[in-house]
C-alpha cells in the first residue's frame, strides 16, 4: 500500500511539479522575527475563498433581475437548506474581510514593508483594498431591498455629480436614467465576474511579489532566517481559524437584514451604506452646498492617491522602533477619524420611516395578540389618553388603567367608547368606532400591564397599522396568530418561511387562483395596508 | 533541567504539528458539511395544495380519460399557475384514481390504447394496466397516483402519492 503511494506521488510530482512546488512554499526562509503581526494576509486570502465559495452557492439559488432577486433572496433566506447559513457567511464575511484587509494594510503600514523594493507590492494592495470596497458597494444593491435600492440611488448620485467623468461612469453604471434594470445588471456583472477576475489576478501577482521580496525584517542586516514551515504556517493556519470561528459565529447567530422589498415611491426612506462607507455618508454632511465635491471626490481622491504614492514619499526606514512608533501614531489617528465619523452617522435613525424589516426571528412584542396591538394604536388614535393614564402620568379625570381592574361590564364598555359622558366625566371627545375595532380596544385595556406596555413601546407604527388592518378586516375569524382565531384558513405564524412577499399579495387579490378551493374573498387593500400588514404577519413568530 | 525543556519543546512541537492537520481538517468538514446540506438538502417547500379537476360526473365509468387542470406550482422563489393532466378512471364502486400523465421510467408522456386496454409509452415501450402496475418494458414500478377528493360534485387532486415503488 505504502509502496503504491509513493509510487503515485512520484508520479504526480514528475507530470506536475506539485510536491516541489508546495515544499518550496513550505520550506521558503523567512525573517527570524516574523510573527503574529504577519497572518493577515493569509486570512485575508482565506476569506476572500470563503466569498468566492459562497458567492458561487448563492447565485445557484438566485435570480439576477431587479423583479425577482428580492425573492430569490429571501427564499434562500428561508426555504433553503441552509441557506441562511451560506447567505450568513457571504454578508458577514464581507465585513470581516473589510476589517482584516485593513488590519494587513495598517500592519504593513507600521512595519514600513511598503518601502523598496516592495512598492508594487503594496501598491497591489491598495488596488486589493479598492476592489475589496468595490465588491462591497456593488453587492449592496442585489439583495433589491429599500435599503439597497435607496443606497445604490445615493452611490449613483454621486458618481453623477463628479465633474468630467461624472455623465460618463453614470452611464457604464448603467444609472443615466435611475437605478434600474440596466443599473442592477452592471452592478451584478461587476459584482460576480469582473471584480472577482480582477481581484483574483491581482491577488496572485501579490502573492507572487510577497514571495519575490519576502516578508520584511525587522532589522535588514543582522536578521536571522527561519522557514515558514511549521511555526509560521501554525500561526497563520490558527489565525485562519478564529476568522473562521467568528465567521460561523456571525452567520449562526447574527441575522442578515433584508428589508422590504424595493419600493421607489418610498419617499421617507433615509438611505444608509453598510457600516464601513458610514464615514464617506458622514463626511458628505460636513461639506454641504457647494463644498459638496469636497467629501465626495477630492478628499476620498488625495487618500486613495497619498496611498499610493506612500512608498515614493517616505523611504527611510522604518524597520527600527521610532519609526514603527510614528507610524503607528498615523494609523491611530486614522483609525480614530474614521471611528468619529461612524460613530456620527450612528446618530441617524437606522430605521427609516415607512420601512418594515422582514425578519427572521420574531421579537418579543409579534407574542402579543394582534388585538392588544391593534388597541394601543386605537387608544392612542381616539385620544383615551386624554382621560386615562395606561400606568403613571399626570393626573387625569378617568382611573388609571393598568392600575384599576376593570369592574364594567362589556356593554358598558362598548357603551362608553362611543360616548363618554356616561362615565360622569362629561367632558369627553365623542369618537364612533365599528365593532371589530372596539372589540380590540377592549381586549387592550383589559390586559394593560407594565410588561406589555414596555413590549408594546417596540412596535413601529407600521407594524401596528398591520395589526390594525388585520383586525378591521376580521383576519382572526379564519386564521389563527399566536393560537388564537378560527380554522378555516391556515395558521398565520411562520407565513414568511412558506410563502414570498409576492406570493401574499397577489393572494390578497385573487386567493381562490393560488389556492385552489379557497373560500376566502379577494381582499384589495390600499398599498400602505398591504405592505404594513404583510410586514406584520412575516415578522410574527414559527 | 535540559531534559524537562527538551520534554516541553516536543510536546509543543506534537501541538503544533496536530495543529497543522487539525484545523484545516475542522475547517474543511464544516465548509463540506455546510456546501452538503445547502447542495443536497430538503427545501421548506409548500406544494400539497388541491386543484380542482372538474366535474366527476363527465368521468366514465371504467374507461381512462384525461382531464386537464390549471395548478399553482410552487417553483424555486415563485408560485405560478400551470396547465397541468391527469389520467382519471372511475370503477365500479365509484373510487376514483387519478395518474400522474408521466410514465415512471424516464417521464414521457403515455398513452391509453383502448383497444388493448392498457397504457402505453411511446419512448420506450413501458405498458401499465388500467391499475397502473407495470406489464411490460422498462418501467420498475407503477404509475404515480395524485391525492383526490371528491367535494359535491367536483373532483380535487392533491399531491403525488408515493407509488410504493423502487
Amino acid at each position: 500500500m505504502r509502496a503504491l503511494v509513493s509510487k503515485t506521488a512520484v508520479w504526480i510530482e514528475h507530470r506536475t511539479g506539485l510536491q516541489s512546488a508546495i515544499s518550496g512554499f513550505l520550506l521558503e526562509d523567512i525573517p527570524a522575527s516574523a510573527g503574529w503581526p504577519e497572518v493577515f494576509g493569509s486570512v485575508a486570502l482565506f476569506l476572500f475563498l470563503i466569498q468566492c465559495l459562497t458567492g458561487i452557492l448563492l447565485a445557484l439559488n438566485y435570480a439576477p433581475t431587479p423583479g425577482e432577486a428580492y425573492n430569490s433572496v429571501a427564499y434562500i433566506m428561508r426555504q433553503v437548506a441552509g441557506g441562511r447559513m451560506v447567505h450568513g457567511l457571504h454578508h458577514w464575511g464581507a465585513s470581516l474581510m473589510i476589517i482584516v484587509v485593513f488590519t494587513h494594510m495598517a500592519q504593513v503600514f507600521v512595519f514600513g514593508a511598503f518601502k523598496k523594493p516592495r512598492e508594487a507590492t503594496w501598491i497591489a494592495g491598495v488596488t486589493l483594498l479598492l476592489l475589496t470596497l468595490g465588491f462591497g458597494l456593488t453587492g449592496y444593491l442585489l439583495p433589491w431591498d429599500n435599503k439597497a435600492y435607496w443606497g445604490t440611488v445615493v452611490t449613483t448620485k454621486i458618481v453623477a455629480s463628479l465633474p468630467f467623468i461624472g455623465p460618463m461612469l453614470t452611464r457604464f453604471l448603467g444609472a443615466a436614467n435611475g437605478v434600474d434594470a440596466l443599473t442592477f445588471s452592471r452592478f451584478y456583472t461587476l459584482h460576480t465576474l469582473l471584480l472577482p477576475a480582477m481581484t483574483a489576478g491581482l491577488v496572485a501577482i501579490h502573492v507572487y511579489l510577497v514571495r519575490r521580496h519576502g516578508i520584511t525584517p525587522a532589522q535588514v542586516s543582522t536578521e536571522e532566517k527561519q522557514k515558514f514551515y511549521p511555526k509560521q504556517l501554525f500561526r497563520d493556519l490558527f489565525a485562519v481559524f478564529i476568522a473562521f470561528l467568528c465567521l460561523y459565529f456571525a452567520a449562526s447567530f447574527l441575522e442578515v437584514p433584508l428589508d422590504r422589498m424595493a419600493d421607489p415611491t418610498d419617499t421617507n426612506y433615509v438611505p444608509r451604506p453598510e457600516w464601513y462607507f458610514l464615514f464617506l455618508f458622514q463626511l458628505l454632511k460636513l461639506f454641504p452646498g457647494r463644498l459638496e465635491l469636497i467629501g465626495t471626490l477630492i478628499l476620498p481622491s488625495m487618500a486613495v492617491l497619498a496611498l499610493i504614492l506612500l512608498p515614493f514619499l517616505r523611504r527611510a526606514h522604518t524597520t527600527i522602533l521610532k519609526g514603527r512608533f510614528q507610524s503607528a501614531c498615523v494609523v491611530a489617528l486614522a483609525f480614530s477619524i474614521w471611528f468619529g465619523l461612524t460613530s456620527a452617522a450612528g446618530w441617524t435613525p437606522a430605521h427609516p420611516k415607512g420601512s418594515v424589516a422582514v425578519s427572521s426571528q420574531a421579537a418579543e412584542w409579534a407574542r402579543l395578540s394582534p388585538e392588544v396591538i391593534a388597541g394601543s394604536g386605537y387608544f392612542r388614535s381616539a385620544h383615551c389618553d386624554s382621560c386615562h393614564d395606561l400606568i403613571v402620568g399626570t393626573p387625569k379625570p378617568g382611573p388609571t388603567l393598568g392600575l384599576t381592574p376593570i369592574r364594567h361590564p362589556r356593554d358598558w364598555m362598548f357603551q362608553h367608547f362611543s360616548d363618554q359622558s356616561q362615565a360622569g366625566s362629561g367632558g369627553g371627545e365623542s369618537f364612533s368606532l365599528p365593532m371589530p375595532q372596539q372589540n380590540a380596544l377592549l381586549i387592550f385595556v383589559a390586559s394593560v400591564k407594565p410588561k406589555s406596555l414596555q413590549t408594546l413601546a417596540e412596535v413601529s407604527p407600521e407594524f401596528s397599522n398591520g395589526a390594525q388592518v388585520f383586525v378591521t378586516n376580521a383576519c382572526a375569524s379564519c386564521h389563527k396568530v399566536n393560537g388564537i382565531g378560527g380554522d378555516t384558513g391556515p395558521s398565520l405564524n411562520g407565513l414568511g418561511n412558506r410563502r414570498s412577499e409576492s406570493w401574499v399579495r397577489a393572494h390578497f387579490g385573487a386567493p381562490s387562483k393560488l389556492s385552489p378551493g379557497s373560500i376566502m374573498p379577494p381582499y384589495h387593500l390600499s398599498q400602505n395596508d398591504e405592505r404594513d400588514l404583510i410586514g406584520y404577519l412575516f415578522s410574527l413568530s414559527q | 533541567m535540559k531534559q524537562k525543556t527538551l520534554e516541553q519543546d516536543t510536546s509543543r512541537r506534537g501541538l503544533i504539528m496536530g495543529a497543522l492537520y487539525g484545523i484545516p481538517l475542522m475547517i474543511a468538514g464544516t465548509v463540506v458539511a455546510s456546501v452538503g446540506n445547502y447542495l443536497f438538502g430538503r427545501q421548506t417547500t409548500e406544494t400539497d395544495t388541491w386543484t380542482d379537476a372538474g366535474d366527476v360526473s363527465d368521468i366514465r365509468k371504467g374507461v381512462p380519460s384525461q382531464v386537464r387542470f390549471e395548478r399553482a406550482v410552487v417553483d424555486g422563489w415563485e408560485t405560478r399557475n400551470e396547465e397541468s393532466s391527469a389520467w382519471v378512471i372511475l370503477d365500479n364502486r365509484r373510487n376514483i384514481t387519478a395518474f400522474s400523465p408521466l410514465c415512471t421510467h424516464l417521464g414521457c408522456a403515455y398513452r391509453w390504447q383502448s383497444e388493448r386496454k392498457l397504457f402505453t409509452c411511446p419512448c420506450h415501450g413501458s405498458e401499465f394496466n388500467v391499475r397502473g402496475d407495470v406489464i411490460a418494458g422498462p418501467a420498475s414500478r407503477p404509475l404515480d397516483r395524485y391525492s383526490t377528493k371528491v367535494e359535491g360534485n367536483r373532483l380535487w387532486l392533491g399531491p403525488l402519492k408515493d407509488s410504493g415503488g423502487v
